[in-house]
């Protein structure tokens, strides 16, 4: 809430707070337990179906006009702030209005990272795949731009690069030909980091995104998913979802 | 003139066998050779101008690199796409960081630099950097701060 963030005492209780949530991150540091538990893996060792990352939005944190998410998916992944229209599109805000009592909601949606997706399924070369921990990706050396998997998502999450790129981010390659949607930053998540709209979101002040292995019952998503209604957007699908939203 | 093998005697086949892998031999060390030297060995062989900048101490020896760099690439590739391998030895990423020219930070752009000037003698196409970077990563990317206590923990001492 905004007006939280005006109260000095609370920012006071806050920086508090973070800073003893720290101090018990380095505490238990040393040992690897968490590091077991949570998702962390080995550089050299393939991911695994044990884990299955997923993504919490609270609609209620989430601010309209607000697209610190969008602009930090832009910046990380390379792709400029879908000004122009052939510009890549991996996540955007959708307003969404409720007809009869006039109430607007402010939201953003992303690749969903469907168990069951459907981009996978009509992919003629097997570039359109999902990873064993849950992330759905496009391999673009196989990918032959045919955009079957653009026609075949349900929530238009897909783009296609339609002009030469240069001065890529070394990490997040891109090309022209190429289908591209969110990839959950999956260069970040392999190295224990969240990915850039999360973490945007939290700097901005709203935390309107969570994070983590949803099948952790300890992680703070699973327990959050576990305790307040949460849905999937076009649950009617069957898609199983790796992205639910909190907070209609 | 030119004339196949077919039409000439046993021993004409020998002597132009033995031309014919000299020629390749000639047009192997001149890829081998780098700038520079093996100048004396042939004038009218034209050799790549290649400059290595970081070479000696690659992840492999020199002779396998040559040969066999894109099937190392190519495994790391789908290692690091399929599984989330992220090794260091065999990625692009790393190759990039050793061998990016001190000139222009990159391993494309002049005939000199490490991967075009091989690949431009040898005219086999090179489209990786259609989609990579072919400039080494900025520094300070120092990892972000971790947000929830377990990012904290695992984020320790490992990259
Ligand atoms: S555009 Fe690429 S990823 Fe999409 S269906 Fe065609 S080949 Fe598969």
């Amino acid at each position: 809430m905004n007006e939280k963030n005006a109260n000095p005492i609370d920012q006071d209780r806050r920086q508090f707070l973070t800073a003893s949530a720290a101090m018990a991150g380095v505490a238990i540091a040393p040992g690897v337990l968490l590091y077991n538990i949570a998702h962390g893996k080995p550089a050299d060792q393939p991911v695994s179906n044990a884990v299955r990352w997923g993504m919490l939005i609270d609609t209620n944190q989430c601010r309209e006009g607000c697209d610190a998410c969008v602009k930090a998916c832009g910046e990380e992944n390379g792709f400029g702030h879908g000004t122009r229209e052939t510009d890549s599109q991996w996540i955007r805000k959708v307003e969404l209005k409720d007809m009869r009592s006039g109430q607007t909601k402010s939201l953003p949606v992303m690749c969903q990272h469907c168990a069951e997706p459907p981009c996978v399924d009509v992919c003629p070369t097997g570039a359109s795949f999902k990873r064993a921990d849950g992330i759905v990706l496009v391999d673009r050396h196989i990918c032959i731009g045919c955009r079957y998997c653009m026609m075949a998502c349900p929530y238009k999450a897909r783009s296609f690069v339609h002009e030469r790129i240069t001065d890529q981010n070394p990490d997040v390659p891109r090309g022209i030909g190429c289908v591209e949607s969110c990839t959950m930053c999956v260069h970040r998540v392999d190295r224990d980091q969240q990915p850039a709209c999360v973490e945007a979101c939290a700097k901005a002040g709203h935390g309107a995104i969570i994070f983590g292995n949803l099948n952790d019952p300890n992680s703070e998503i699973a327990k959050r998913i576990a305790q307040y209604a949460t849905m999937e957007l076009r649950a009617d699908l069957k898609l199983n979802l790796g992205v639910r939203y909190q907070g209609f | 003139m030119m004339r196949g093998p077919a039409k000439l005697g046993r021993r004409s086949v020998w002597k132009w066998a033995a031309g014919l892998a000299a020629l390749l031999a000639l047009s192997l060390g001149a890829v081998a050779g780098g700038s520079g030297d093996g100048a004396t060995m042939s004038s009218r062989t034209p050799k790549p101008t290649l400059v290595i900048e970081k070479g000696e101490r690659c992840v492999e020896d020199t002779a396998y690199m040559r040969r066999n760099h894109m099937k190392l690439l190519m495994h790391q590739r789908d290692d690091t796409v399929h599984k989330g391998i992220r090794t260091e030895k065999h990625s692009l990423q790393n190759c990039i960081n050793c061998h990016a020219s001190s000139k222009n930070n990159s391993v494309l752009g002049t005939d000199e630099n490490f991967c075009q000037s091989c690949h431009s003698y040898a005219a086999v196409k090179l489209d990786c950097w259609d989609c990579h970077a072919s400039k080494p990563k900025q520094q300070a990317t120092a990892p972000a701060p971790a947000l929830a206590v377990g990012m904290a923990a695992t984020a320790g001492g490992k990259q």
